[in-house]
């Protein structure tokens, strides 16, 4: 287990788009753990300081996107001494397999971590096979 | 000195340019040292109090514990993981396990006033400065 290990804070990275953004404010992709049952994928993605009313989720073409947006109101009349992290807004993407049932996606947020759970259709559960 | 965010269109972009700008500051002095230490803090100012905001996304509140003496603050805690059992990993790039970190700021702050908050995965530290401390105007006579 990785109890034990030291946390070390992570650098944030930002989002790396082909196209440019018109607004001048910057995107950064949430930290990511993705695992699979034998039923359903997961995608567990952390976006800390983001509402649950402020999350997007949409599935298009087989492309699953997912956008946070912060709400900056919280920082109104602060002004920065120190700072170890930047504050903006998440984006990520994952290429999903067909063998999601993408009508059944469900989603969950909980102490700024985002949970989808994307089950398989039937057809790619595996099976075990009795042999005669 | 104070940055105003009134304009909302341009209230990141100068929230972002400022926290750029303060990255790496050296108001905490020497408690960062070491690189990344876990979890990150950024410090603002209100009015004539400190706000400490730390992401700390995923943590149980229970499992979170913060101390406050004189103008020493200490976080400490368990990230745990809660993977499922029997399941295939993919991708890994959540960090999980047990963090301890003090601050000690460079203003007296009231250890009574302080107020803590978690919400959406953000702590939120309100650390009241002492009165004792708070800047006085002098009247100059004559």
């Amino acid at each position: 287990m990785a109890s034990t290990q030291d946390l070390q804070a992570q650098k944030k990275r930002e989002v790396e788009s082909k196209e440019e953004a018109t607004i001048p404010a910057r995107v950064f992709l949430p930290n990511a753990d993705i695992y699979e049952t034998p039923t359903e994928l997961n995608v567990v993605l952390e976006m800390p300081g983001i509402e649950k009313s402020k999350v997007d989720i949409r599935v298009e073409n087989d492309v699953l996107h997912v956008e946070g947006r912060i709400d900056l109101s919280k920082y109104t009349g602060l002004h920065p001494l120190y700072a170890e992290y930047n504050v903006g807004h998440y984006a990520r993407s994952f290429q999903l397999s067909s063998k999601i049932d993408q009508n059944k996606i469900a989603a969950e947020m909980n102490e700024g971590v985002l949970s989808l759970t994307l089950p398989k259709i039937e057809e790619a559960k595996p099976r075990t096979i009795q042999i005669r | 000195m104070a940055t105003d965010f009134a304009d909302p269109f341009d209230a990141l972009f100068n929230l972002q340019r400022a926290v750029d700008s303060r990255i790496a500051s050296d108001w905490l002095q020497d408690q960062t040292a070491a690189q990344g230490p876990f979890p990150p803090i950024n410090v603002f100012q209100q009015g004539e109090d400190i706000l400490a905001i730390i992401e700390l996304p995923g943590v149980d509140k229970n499992d979170l514990q913060i101390q406050a003496k004189e103008n020493t603050i200490r976080i400490s805690g368990k990230k745990g993981a809660k993977l499922p059992e029997d399941v295939s990993i993919h991708r890994r790039e959540r960090v999980f396990g047990e963090f301890d970190r003090t601050l000690s700021l460079p203003v007296q702050i009231d250890p009574d006033g302080i107020k803590a908050e978690y919400r959406d995965g953000i702590l939120a530290l309100f650390l009241p400065r002492a009165e004792r401390d708070k800047p006085r105007t002098i009247k100059i006579n004559g």
